[in-house]
């Protein structure tokens, strides 16, 4: 396995999940095709306004920050990512690319197995920190302490009780209701285990946003606080090694034109001030970015926004990325269609989790993803 | 009326419904048990909600609009077996949304188990087989004469009637082949119509009108042949009994491991299949053997709650959203964030229960939940609780105030840890006393802590 710049630290894997579907024609947009302008008459971004990274591809003007950071060489595209068969449903797309399983229904998330590899006795119950609310079932495997955090500042129990004596008070009788008791049965330990876990988690993560300081001001939108809280569990330094979070509204079906440069201005100012942080508290290093979407968008727009479609675009960032474009842009040959009408897919999805699993986090990735996998080289120091 | 009959009335309609008020649990508790069980069985004798009513508040459009309507059945139901047979047959025929996103017909699908549900197993699977939403999520509507598709045969005889190990390949294929040409008419387009429902359509030319042996049968057989050959089989009355132990009596182990691990309770299994058996496969028959044996009695809090049943209890506690009004979509939110998106389970081997329903982040919600509802002491039934322990006496020990708010949250029945730990609290501020106004006062706000206390115990977790 390769072994990364990351300084002799874990390396850390974030997520940025783009719930919806987001349109990757119009984020790295093939600004001079005849065919990117035939088929989008009302959603298609007019060459002049992109902003070119050669003679074909060019960056979502709304997407500048993201663009400066490819310049810089820490981003890698994706491109064209995807799986063969690419279902159209939200909710299975999704699940798909949660499980890795395109064919059987599964239940077990892919960064779940991953946790456990990392920490299979279940040691550090913020191994694995979702920001927002309810568990993806990405980090979903039964027996698997995840920690979900839907509000840093208030994280835990009895998060209700706004007195801080009181709720410590509460905290402490609930210590007492869930100590270990003997001859009370699996289930009953089980449920003792995992509450003193959620109280031993949330002990930790209080530290975090006490621990921190930053001149970085994040926008005041949903992606950048998750992101800022993200930067403050990391730089904690609490043991977090899988740090994941979503983004929504990219399921831009009608008025695709005024919503998706909202949501791209959004993301990409969020993650350059994400990395930003990290950089200014020298913790930059040890810290590599997923941002997927569970499919791509229709080639042809619909008057108004786009249906979805098949294959997309996921970015793969930080400072030991070796940027530029992997695999192949989709081809945009009416003739290479797939189903008539959607961009073919040239990576298997599970072929970049592998990369990420196997030379950034050193964890062989078969189990994991379902089998072998085409994987690139994104990694500066990579094999 | 003893605490026995007090404790027992509240099992029943946590099991047999959503949880109950504590008034109602007394005028309950009062009647003879067998006749609680009788009307629960007989849920013609009492009023529909006023779906009137409910539409002019919460909407139909999108995926949101019909579980969050279903949460408001399951509270103010007067009905609450049909509508807790009704989720039992959702988490036994799980499908879900995600695949159609169609949700009208996902809606007319759980009309369909509120209106049969408790009727007879050969009723229930005739109109599943005939559900457009189970058509489509197990692909019938591509099952035709001369190229079969297997998956609602299948699954009809491996999650939905007999279980794994009772039949042959074979069997599926034939069962597959007299199920060909059962599909549904297309729906008017999702958008912008997306809630009209699609119907049932048989067409006879996509039929397989072939000989078929199933199960050692032979004959021309069809779909509903076949699963008159199903319900016969001691086989379904053995899974099906398995399945209702496991969602109203105590857990048992996953689906899955049923092949392999005997159940936990063989002689109530034994039982139920009786029952079964001898009335054709009458759910009424079984679930009144079920609700008013020994077994069923005994099996108090030895199941964990699943979130539609912990969400639905608290509001039962706290008597809020007794009629429409704005933010039901909150407790909707609330049962998917601890794990139980209703109308979309993940698989259609349905939600594993028990104590796969608790990980970290689903018990930081149920507790959380539990706390936040019962904390705000102007709700009706936190002030009914703060009432009736004032009517206690004017003075209680602090044995005596934790006593009283478990029986009222329940009664609930605590281990030793817990009374320890609730018994620490209740002391910290010496007796409860109700002398004076600032005593009131004072004492109100303990009450309602206690009760916060309580429901963020591991026992409340348990039905």
């Amino acid at each position: 396995m390769a072994q990364n710049g990351h300084n002799g630290k874990d390396p850390a894997l974030v997520i940025v999940q783009l719930s919806g579907g987001n349109d990757f024609m119009n984020t790295l947009i093939p600004y001079t095709s005849a065919v990117y302008h035939d088929s989008r008459p009302v959603v298609g971004i007019p060459a002049d306004k992109v902003l070119p990274m050669d003679d074909q591809l060019g960056w979502h003007p709304s997407a500048a920050a993201l663009k400066e950071m490819f310049d810089d060489g820490s981003v890698a595209v994706a491109q064209g990512i995807g799986y063969p068969n690419s279902s159209r449903s939200h909710f299975r797309a999704m699940d798909i690319w949660h499980t890795c399983e395109p064919v059987e229904v599964g239940t077990e998330g892919w960064l779940g197995r991953a946790t456990r590899e990392i920490d299979p006795g279940g040691e550090n119950v913020l191994t694995a920190v979702n920001f927002g609310r309810g568990l993806p079932r990405a980090l979903a495997v039964p027996g698997v302490p995840v920690t979900s955090v839907g509000d840093l500042e208030n994280y835990g129990l009895m998060t209700g009780i706004g007195d801080d004596d009181q709720r410590r008070e509460a905290l402490d009788v609930f210590k007492q209701m869930y100590a270990p008791a003997v001859g009370t049965g699996p289930v009953m330990d089980y449920l003792a285990r995992t509450g003193l876990d959620v109280l031993k988690g949330a002990d930790e993560l209080k530290k975090a946003p006490a621990m921190y300081e930053s001149d970085v001001e994040y926008g005041d939108n949903a992606i950048a606080q998750s992101l800022r809280d993200a930067a403050r569990v990391h730089l904690a330094g609490l043991g977090s090694r899988i740090l994941y979070t979503s983004h929504g509204g990219y399921d831009t079906h009608a008025n695709e034109v005024p919503t998706h440069p909202q949501l791209l201005s959004d993301l990409s100012g969020a993650i350059s001030d994400f990395f930003a942080d990290l950089r200014a508290h020298d913790a930059a290093d040890n810290v590599v970015m997923l941002v997927f979407t569970e499919f791509g968008r229709r080639i042809k727009d619909n008057a108004s926004g786009t249906d979805h479609g098949t294959g997309g675009g996921a970015f793969i960032i930080g400072d030991p990325v070796r940027g530029g474009l992997y695999s192949e842009y989709p081809s945009l040959d009416p003739s290479r269609w797939a189903n008539g009408e959607d961009l073919e897919h040239t990576i298997d999805f599970r072929g970049v989790y592998g990369t990420l699993l196997e030379q950034w986090m050193g964890i062989d990735p078969t189990e994991i993803v379902g089998g072998h996998f085409e994987q690139i080289l994104p990694f500066a120091n990579g094999s | 009326m003893g605490d026995r009959d007090l404790a027992l009335a509240a099992h029943l309609m946590r099991r047999a419904g959503f949880g109950a008020s504590r008034g109602e649990l007394e005028t309950l508790a009062a009647r003879p048990y067998e006749d609680v069980v009788g009307d629960l069985l007989r849920p013609e004798r009492f009023p529909e909600v006023e779906e009137d009513l409910v539409d002019r508040y919460y909407g139909w459009d999108s995926f949101h609009g019909p579980p969050a309507r279903w949460i408001y059945r399951m509270v103010n139901t007067r009905r609450p077996l049909q509508e807790k047979m009704s989720l039992f047959w959702h988490h036994v025929f799980a499908t879900a949304f995600f695949k159609s996103e169609h949700v009208a017909s996902l809606n007319r699908q759980l009309q369909m188990f509120q209106r049969v549900g408790m009727s007879d197993m050969r009723t229930i699977l005739l109109e599943l087989s005939r559900d457009p939403a189970m058509i489509y999520w197990l692909d019938n509507n591509e099952n035709v004469s001369g190229e079969p598709n297997e998956n609602y045969g299948r699954e009809l005889l491996e999650l939905f009637s007999m279980g794994a190990g009772n039949y042959t390949e074979d069997d599926v294929k034939m069962a597959a082949r007299a199920f060909t040409g059962w599909t549904f008419a297309q729906p008017i387009p999702l958008y912008p119509h997306g809630h009209y429902d699609a119907r049932f359509e048989y067409r006879p030319e996509e039929h397989d009108d072939s000989v078929k042996t199933f199960l050692g049968e032979t004959g021309r057989f069809d779909g509903g042949d076949i699963i008159d050959i199903i319900v016969r089989q001691p086989a379904t009355a053995a899974f099906i009994a398995r399945h209702l132990y496991n969602f109203f009596v105590a857990d048992e182990p996953q689906v899955p491991a049923w092949p392999i691990e005997p159940p936990r309770d063989p002689e109530a299994i034994r039982i139920l299949v009786g029952a079964y058996l001898d009335s054709d496969g009458d759910m009424r028959t079984v679930l009144n053997a079920m609700f008013t044996s020994d077994f069923f009695k005994e099996a108090q809090f030895r199941r964990v709650k699943s979130p539609a049943e912990l969400v639905t209890g608290v509001l039962n506690l706290v008597e809020t959203h007794r009629t429409p009004e704005p933010g039901i979509g909150v407790y909707q939110a609330a049962v998917t964030a601890m794990g139980q998106e209703l109308l979309n389970p993940p698989t259609v081997e349905g939600w594993h229960t028990g104590k796969e329903w608790i990980d970290g982040g689903a018990l930081s919600e149920r507790v959380n939940f539990a706390v936040n509802e019962v904390g705000d002491g102007s709700k009706p039934g936190i002030q009914a609780i703060v009432r009736r322990v004032s009517e206690s006496g004017s003075e209680l020990s602090p044995e005596e105030f934790m006593s009283v708010c478990l029986s009222l949250v329940g009664p609930l029945t605590v281990g030793d840890e817990t009374r320890a730990a609730l018994m620490a609290y209740a002391e910290s501020q010496g007796p409860l006393r109700f002398h004076t106004e600032a005593d009131e006062e004072a004492s109100a706000r303990r009450i309602v802590r206690m009760v916060q206390l309580i429901v963020s115990s591991m026992e409340y977790q348990f039905a």
